[in-house]
């Protein structure tokens, strides 16, 4: 195509000095020209199997593939998160504008390879497979847009899930570099594992302006409430370890401690709990005579007895989650997995997705200083509340913990909730599992009110052509003083309806009045519960003895004293 | 003709060209743009991202955490108390700023410094501190206390305003148990004042909490501060309006969508928004009037549109506005916070707020979304396009939740400050804190107690939502006074018939009577457990105590003379079930407004209507004995104790104050209507003269402190299905209670 447009533009001045075969060049001319329409037109049409094609061999494609991109050391560095940023302070909700399906839209940045000057990349583990997971779900979410210019949330396909593996102030220019950065305005950056040796800051030590912040171990003191969003440590056990769930109940255990890394301070309090209390505690620590690496991740051991893990978790009724370095602990994801209710003992921690989690009801939270009292305070709670938070343990698990799909969506969704604040979902749909949906009854008139009786009340009279039965009902409902308006629903297509207080007689009414009493008139009724049943899914009709009389009715009172005295006269 | 031919060929080539390009060059990267990106290696940039075929790496390597967590020498107390040092002042949180040790083991006392004289309070903060006296948390010992209260007067630091307080820094740093203010509450209502409003209460408040209206997002500190409502000088002490709404409309549009009414600032802080309001008015649905008519020399400053305003704002009558809009723009004015909040919400008049970077009234608790739209001071133009989106559905339940919060939590100055000590009660007990289902769903936190259970399902409220039931059994607990001297006394006969019920799963007695306990064999022989407590203090109360031994969800009172047969009991059984949250009793009552006494009037006449039903003969929900004991001042409590009357109608009080709904009433038989309550020691209480007189006395006493009268009148009875109707009696399931 540009081959042609050259030649063609270049035509016309050479026309006048082409005195002879004009016409061949002409006909040339035309010809490319054509041709290139043709060709153009191909291509408009060919894209279809060029695409497919295309697909075929992305499926194939390397993550070496992406551009390199060298970071000259003299690059600007962002600024460091600003503490005070809020949503209407640091996020430009322009960009999200008003659309009729309240969702924002989210663009991911292209992946890069950056590297230093020196050719070293800025990263250990460059794109890792949970990132990778992350933003394929994301960009297999209704909230994807590749077009960049109607995105509301940007998402850098730099990975910084861990701090550990990251060089800080490259990583931060790169960030810098990013076509649409401006100053981290509407960008969401993912971080599990925050701060490093030896202080663990509880926040993504990169610099980042404005950006937000999606962070497993935040603290009260460097979540922003409202801008940051808290989110889970994942556990790579989660992908690897399939544990069915279990009813909820009693279990062998009454409390458990998994972790390997609890701080001597912690386990040395442990250590006389178990004391104290036995066989009701479990103590795990790491399998001294297993090697490093993956099989050790999947042990546990007590005084030589080695234990499946995280299959062990299943066998107690809480399991302690304690704070290490971190705040954040993949153990949480393991212990919700298990159905085993969690007890977090890591003060001024942000629970994962607090903003619209109610970890009261699946977790127990207790100050560190109060480790001593925990055996105490777990035997205080009821029965019945274990067998609850055991149960929503797990149903947190299963809708935000358990991949790093669940944990994405979940985030873009609270953000989502933000922005849109009168879509946003409700405590219920966050937190009411599955079971309690279903069997939960939610009146859409849930305010108890008792309404007076002066706007009355409606009379809807279903007729089909017995004119009699109808005007004797008119008649009759006429009378109450609360009647505010009488409708009559007309539903006969053969008859028009009667004219004002016109009587008409209905002689061939009588021979159905017998109706109700027919027997396939029942069989019908019976069917169509069924039906209705079945089509619900359950039965939602209760049954009940009672039947709401007036206060005196049938007592022996005189009439005319009573509310309502014809009742049950009939 | 050559030429003629050459410029025909030139048109349709150029013609060609401009197809060509129009195809090629326009079209092409509109559409196909990323194909053109594409490099050699197929990597496209603007594609959904990617299937990588290579194995990545795991973002936290096996050994990682193992390693680093051992890395850590500082020991997690030491941790503790450098958090205590850093963070002070503006990132003061509960874990740093304030000290649990002071707060006693599961209890929470609030102490209240005692008043200086000379020292001027202004009404308002004369109102809180007297609710903090009268309540439960109050303490007379700051030993015990968790948290102190000011006696010197937070709520205006306006320094322009009359009731600014001087030399408040001094002040308080003279008061001996100030201690840098830790475990200190302030309350405040106006701080800063013009032109920049600033949030500084113009004294050092050290490590102390602020209970603040309009307190802004980047001021607020998390679960340490408490966002407070604004409140006028007017709002009542106690009780409070109720709200509005008094039935629901379905369709609930009104007439207005959305209508504001008030002051226009012009310039300085927070003007931007009320200027800007005239684009979206349509003087149709969507009502916004402004006025620069404020101020001594409003003229001076006014704009272009200032007249126009003023004129329209006069048109339109702002209760009316209120009443008949489904919407009510709530926007900032110079503060963050305004008054039309609060009367949006008692209104029904869904709020909408347009007052970017405000913490909502007690943000901690409460889901606002659920009652009120949020909205963005920048996109004011939306807004009503936003409210028209919002469904029918959605603007009921809007409704309905704005009448709840109202009234749970806003109603009275009372509920303001109750609600702000249980929100630092729950952060200090932890344990025994309330759910968010428990403070956004009716009848709110202040009548849910953590302290009595953390299982939802041991609440009578929560079973619909959580789709349960209630345990199928009940508790009997039958009030002894008497000492037992014949075997045909009726609490025998009672204990018999009670126990014969299918639901009942054991019987308490309590002895309340002066005579030493009967030997046990004095007892009925049961296929139920009779257990029997001696009341340890003898008095009416402790018939209402929470006692451990009741193992049911159900309660059924009984006093010793009750005459009930087992079938009575089992229909009554059945109807609680379906009424988890209701007193449901046999003998009714109605209270009525007595105009000429200008009193409530107490009656026991059969009438056609009831408003209390007898706890000597009643079912109800054993969380109710904890609320009894545990949520009611021991002023009743003692009144009660020494009439030795009226603990029913307390009761009845209660459950109606919770519910907003009235008991039930069940069939009874009739022919024992007259004997049923009174015969021996009943007879003798209720033949009393003064008994009758007294409960008129209670009745009173009770509503004061309610702050309003919380019975709700009944007109129905519930009967079982075929009761007295012309079928025959064996086809009646509780055809006992028909029989004479």
């Amino acid at each position: 195509m540009c081959a042609s447009g050259k030649y063609s533009s270049r035509g016309p001045a050479l026309i006048p000095r082409m005195k002879t075969k004009h016409r061949i060049y002409y006909i040339t001319l035309f010809s490319v020209v054509l041709l290139g329409l043709i060709a153009t037109g191909m291509f408009q049409f060919w894209p279809h199997s060029i695409e497919s094609t295309a697909d075929w061999s992305l499926d194939r494609r390397s993550v070496h593939d992406a551009p390199l991109i060298q970071l000259p050391v003299s690059n600007p560095i962002p600024e460091r998160g600003d503490l005070s940023c809020r949503m209407h302070t640091c996020f430009d909700v322009y960009r999200c504008g008003y659309n009729p399906k309240n969702r924002i839209k989210v663009y991911i940045y292209p992946l890069q390879r950056f590297v230093d000057e020196g050719g070293v990349p800025i990263s250990s583990t460059g794109l890792s497979r949970e990132y990778n997971g992350l933003l394929s779900a994301i960009s297999d979410s209704e909230f994807y847009t590749d077009d960049v210019t109607r995105a509301c949330l940007f998402v850098p396909s730099i990975d910084v899930l861990n701090q550990n593996s990251l060089r800080i102030r490259e990583t931060a220019q790169a960030l810098a570099m990013l076509p649409r950065w401006d100053k981290g305005m509407n960008h969401l950056l993912f971080n599990m594992l925050p701060g490093g040796p030896p202080d663990y800051n509880t926040a993504l030590d990169v610099p980042r302006d404005r950006a937000l912040l999606a962070g497993g171990g935040f603290s009260t003191w460097t979540y922003r409430q409202g801008y940051d969003v808290s989110i889970p440590v994942y556990s790579p056990l989660s992908a690897d370890v399939e544990l069915p769930e279990r009813q909820p109940g009693p279990r062998h255990y009454f409390i458990l401690s998994s972790q390997t890394a609890i701080h001597r301070e912690y386990r040395a309090e442990l250590e006389r709990l178990k004391e104290e209390n036995g066989e009701a505690l479990l103590l795990l620590d790491k399998c001294s005579n297993l090697s490093q690496g993956v099989a050790s991740a999947r042990k546990r051991c007590y005084k030589g007895q080695v234990f499946d893990y995280p299959q062990i978790l299943q066998e107690s009724s809480f399991c302690v989650v304690l704070r290490g370095a971190r705040l954040g602990q993949a153990t949480l994801s393991d212990v919700l997995q298990a159905g085993c209710v969690p007890v977090i003992l890591a003060d001024s921690y942000i629970l994962p997705f607090s903003e619209v989690l109610d970890w009261k009801r699946a977790s127990v939270v207790i100050p560190e200083e109060k480790l001593p009292e925990m055996y105490t305070i777990l035997k205080s709670i009821p029965h019945r509340q274990v067998e609850e938070m055991q149960r929503q343990a797990r149903w947190f698990w299963d809708a935000y913990f358990s991949s790093m799909k669940a944990i994405g969506m979940t985030t873009l969704q609270i953000i989502n909730d933000r922005i849109y604040p009168y879509a946003a979902r409700t405590y219920e749909q966050w937190n009411n599992p599955p079971v309690v949906k279903w069997l939960s009854v939610n009146s859409p008139l849930f305010l108890p009110l008792i309404p007076p009786r002066s706007p009355g009340f409606t009379a809807v009279v279903l007729t089909y052509d017995r004119i009699e039965s109808l005007f004797r009902v008119i008649t009759e409902i006429s009378k109450v003083p609360s009647l505010a308006k009488l409708l009559v629903v007309w539903n006969n297509q053969n008859k028009s309806p009667p004219e004002g207080e016109k009587k008409f007689k209905c002689p061939e009414c009588t021979a159905i009045d017998g109706l109700s009493l027919d027997q396939t008139h029942m069989v019908e009724r019976s069917e169509c519960i069924n039906k209705f049943a079945s089509v619900f899914g359950t039965m939602p009709l209760k049954v009940v003895e009672h039947r709401a009389d007036p206060v005196l009715y049938k007592d022996d009172f005189p009439e005319k004293l009573k509310s309502f005295p014809n009742i049950g006269s009939l | 003709m050559q030429a003629k031919k050459r410029y025909l060929f030139l048109l349709s080539a150029g013609a060609c060209l401009v197809l060509l390009f129009y195809f090629g060059g326009v079209q092409l990267p509109a559409s196909g743009r990323n194909r053109h990106d594409r490099s050699h290696n197929g990597y496209r940039p603007d594609q959904p991202w990617p299937h990588f075929s290579d194995p990545l790496q795991q973002f936290l390597p096996w050994d990682q955490l193992d390693t680093e967590e051992y890395n850590i020498h500082i020991s997690p107390r030491q941790k503790r108390d450098v958090n205590t040092s850093v963070y002070k002042g503006k990132r003061c949180r509960m874990d740093s700023c304030f000290d649990f040790s002071a707060c006693k083991k599961n209890d929470f006392k609030v102490y209240v410094y005692p008043q200086q004289k000379g020292e001027k309070i202004s009404e308002s903060y004369q109102n809180i501190l007297s609710t903090i006296e009268g309540s439960r948390f109050y303490t007379t010992d700051p030993g015990q206390a968790c948290l102190f209260i000011l006696s010197l007067d937070t709520l205006d630091r306006d320094s322009l305003s009359p009731q600014y307080v001087h030399n408040l820094k001094t002040k308080v740093q003279n008061l001996h148990l100030w201690n840098n203010g830790r475990n200190h509450l302030i309350f405040n209502l106006y701080s800063g004042t013009w032109p920049d409003y600033t949030e500084d209460l113009g004294f050092d408040i050290g490590q102390a909490m602020l209970a603040k209206a309009s307190i802004s997002t980047e001021n607020f500190r998390p679960n340490f501060d408490v966002s407070i409502p604004l409140f006028s000088k007017e709002h009542p002490r106690t009780g409070g309006d109720r709200g509005y709404l008094k039935y629901n409309s379905i369709p609930p549009f009104r007439k207005y969508m959305l209508v504001f009414k008030g002051k226009r600032y012009l310039t300085g802080i927070g003007s931007d928004t009320r200027n800007a309001l005239y684009h979206v008015h349509n003087q149709e649905d969507v009502v916004l009037l402004t006025t620069c008519k404020h101020g001594k020399d409003w003229q001076k400053h006014k704009d272009a549109r200032c007249d126009k305003d003023n004129a329209e704002y006069d048109k339109y009558d702002y209760r009316e506005m209120l009443h008949n809009s489904t919407f009510c723009l709530v926007p900032r004015g110079r503060r963050l916070g305004s008054f039309r909040f609060l009367e949006a919400l008692q209104a029904a008049c869904v709020p909408v707020m347009l007052s970017n970077g405000w913490e909502l009234p007690f943000s901690e608790i409460i889901n606002w979304n659920t009652a009120a739209v949020i909205g963005d001071e920048r996109l004011l133009l939306q807004i009503p396009s936003t409210v028209r989106s919002i469904h029918q559905d959605k603007i009921l339940a809007l409704r309905q939740q704005t009448q709840f919060l109202w009234e749970a939590y806003f109603s009275s100055m009372e509920k303001i400050v109750l609600t702000t000590l249980e929100i630092i009660q729950d952060r200090v007990l932890q344990q025994e804190s309330r759910s968010t289902l428990m403070w956004n769903s009716h009848p709110g936190g202040l009548f849910a107690l953590p302290q009595y259970s953390a299982h939802l399902g041991d609440f009578p409220f929560y079973y619909a939502t959580l789709g349960i039931k209630p345990y199928p059994k009940f508790t009997a607990v039958i009030h002894a006074v008497t000492p037992l001297v014949s075997q045909s006394q009726p609490i025998l006969k009672l204990l018999v018939a009670v126990a014969k019920s299918p639901y009942c799963a054991q019987i308490i007695v309590l002895w309340n009577c002066d005579k030493p306990l009967p030997a046990k064999h004095r007892w009925p022989a049961t296929s139920v457990p009779v257990i029997v407590i001696e009341g340890e203090n003898k008095v009416m109360s402790s018939r209402f105590l929470p006692y451990e031994t009741i193992v049911t969800d159900a309660v059924l009172s009984l006093d010793e003379d009750t005459v009930l047969s087992t079938t009575e009991v089992d229909f009554a059984f059945t109807v609680w079930q379906s009424f988890p949250e209701r007193l449901v009793g046999y003998p009714a009552r109605s209270h009525f407004w007595d105009s000429n006494k200008e009193r409530w009037g107490y009656t026991s006449k059969w009438t056609n209507d009831y408003s209390m039903v007898l706890t000597g003969a009643a079912i109800y929900h054993r969380y109710y004995h904890f609320l009894y004991t545990n949520f009611l001042p021991a002023s009743l409590k003692g009144m009660v104790d020494q009439l030795a009357n009226c603990e029913d109608i307390l009761m009845n009080f209660l459950v109606s104050a919770v519910t907003k709904l009235p008991p039930i009433k069940v069939t009874q038989k009739k022919q024992y209507k007259e004997t049923m309550m009174g015969q021996s020691s009943r007879a003798s209480r209720w033949a009393d003269p003064d008994h009758f007189a007294q409960r008129q006395t209670c009745m009173n006493k009770f509503a004061s402190w309610f702050g309003g009268m919380p019975l709700v009148h009944s007109q129905m009875r519930l009967d079982p299905v075929l009761f007295k109707d012309q079928v025959s009696i064996l086809r009646k399931k509780y055809r006992d209670i028909e029989r004479l």
